[in-house]
């Protein structure tokens, strides 16, 4: 049987994480899955997990009155779903939906804190892979915003 | 005397030149979005097929108002000549008004090709964005037509919206190919969209293919070719094996206007399918 050690370290979010750090942080992990339709969590909840997608597929969305449900983006399979488990004051900013079955490791964002707190190798180790993902998400948002494709008038 | 249409055996000869338009009509004419169509067309003589290599385009004539450079959308070894374009100026518009029976002059094909051949053996990645899908069908077709020369072969195509998507049905077709990988995604999902949302880039990392062994061909806004280019180098993909191809004011076709001079190269001549080291550092120059 396939551990959760070995699971993490297949994801690329965890690539090349020390034998150490790999199982302080598998001490905060467990398997999850989500049916097509089921909200994993809703802005404004308490931003206590974050999530590496397996398999599936599951869209951010934003909630207009005048709009309904909007979606801005979508994770797949090696994505890493919420990082407000690690910036105060911890509340999730969008909703997160399901679209197609998902698989995922889900991470305890409080015993993370407490750990990187405790560990601050492990701390940096883990702020630098998510920097990495929140500089990208950055960068795709910008591009997203720039309307390429349209015609210039 | 001959109507200018009309070409007579003594003008073969002249109609052969780069720089004179040959009549084609309009065998087949279909709107692809609100703003995008696609015409099909036959030589007015009915002689022979229409060579071209994947990669290449035409000057298209629209007789009467202008002439603009159209990549061809075609399958190299199918019957007919294959353009798709925007209605986006006053050439394309009133090309958009035109219907089967009508006609056009076209000349060409001009420039360079997609590395379909030299791609054989290895990973093809086909990332278009936008419009840019157009020009980059034929090299699929080519790809397709002897798959099993090919390893894996990805096509991730980016969009504005749902509605923008191009050739709808043979994407569904493609898509349902087990040897052929296509990610969709539009930047701006609409109600009833369950595909992906987001720019193209972000579906580069999904497509799972063997860096090393990869040859990248990349269209869309310049912009978009050159954050594709750094997600494949980023993952590996030696940079002399990523393609792109160039859009510029093209006009003679044969590089003697300099209408499309690109700092040292000219995009009709010299292009418009460059390797990613012939013209990285120019993407990124103010004024070439």
């Amino acid at each position: 049987m396939e551990t959760l050690e070995r699971i993490l370290g297949q994801h690329p979010f965890f690539k090349d994480l020390s034998p150490e750090n790999m199982k302080l942080v598998t001490g905060c992990a467990a398997n999850v899955r989500f049916e097509p339709d089921q909200y994993v969590f809703h802005e404004g909840d308490e931003a206590n997990q974050f999530y590496l997608i397996r398999e599936g597929r599951i869209a951010l969305q934003l909630f207009a009155p005048d709009r309904g449900h909007m979606t801005l983006e979508t994770l797949g399979e090696g994505d890493v779903l919420g990082w407000s488990w690690l910036i105060p004051p911890y509340y999730y900013v969008f909703d997160a939906k399901v679209l197609e079955l998902t698989r995922a490791i889900a991470l305890d964002g409080k015993c993370l804190r407490r750990k990187c707190e405790d560990d601050h190798h492990l701390g940096f180790e883990l702020l630098k892979r998510f920097s990495s993902i929140l500089e990208n998400r950055l960068a795709t948002t910008r591009l997203q915003l720039l309307d390429l494709y349209g015609v210039r008038s | 005397m001959a109507s200018v249409l009309e070409v007579t055996s003594d003008r073969h000869d002249v109609a052969a030149s780069p720089m004179v338009p040959r009549p084609f009509v309009i065998k087949k004419f279909r709107r692809e979005t609100e703003d995008t169509f696609t015409v099909e067309l036959e030589p007015r003589e009915g002689r022979s097929r229409f060579s071209f290599l994947p990669g290449q385009f035409n000057m298209v004539y629209v007789y009467g108002v202008g002439e603009v450079p159209i990549s061809i959308s075609g399958d190299p070894s199918g019957p007919t000549l294959v353009h798709t374009t925007r209605a986006v100026g006053n050439v394309t518009k009133a090309m958009a008004k035109l219907r089967r029976g009508d006609f056009v002059g076209i000349r060409g094909p001009f420039g360079t090709s997609w590395p379909v051949a030299d791609a054989r053996g290895k990973d093809v990645v086909i990332v278009a964005g936008g419009i840019g899908l157009p020009p980059l069908r034929p090299s699929l077709y080519e790809v397709l037509a002897h798959r099993d020369q090919y390893g894996k072969v990805v096509l991730l195509y980016g969009t504005r919206t749902p509605s923008d998507i191009l050739f709808k049905e043979e994407l569904e077709q493609w898509r349902a190919r087990f040897d052929l990988e296509v990610f969709i995604t539009v930047d701006r999902a609409t109600a009833g969209w369950k595909g992906n949302v987001g720019v193209v880039t972000t579906l580069i990392p999904k497509a799972g293919f063997d860096s090393r062994n990869t040859v990248g061909m990349i269209v869309g806004p310049e912009v978009m070719m050159r954050y594709v280019a750094l997600e494949f180098l980023k993952r590996g993909v030696p940079p002399e094996s990523i393609y792109l191809s160039m859009e510029r004011n093209m006009k003679c076709g044969i590089g003697l206007c300099g209408h499309c001079q690109f700092g040292p190269v000219f995009i009709c001549k010299d292009g418009p399918v460059f390797r990613y080291p012939q013209i990285k550092d120019l993407m990124v120059r103010w004024e070439v």
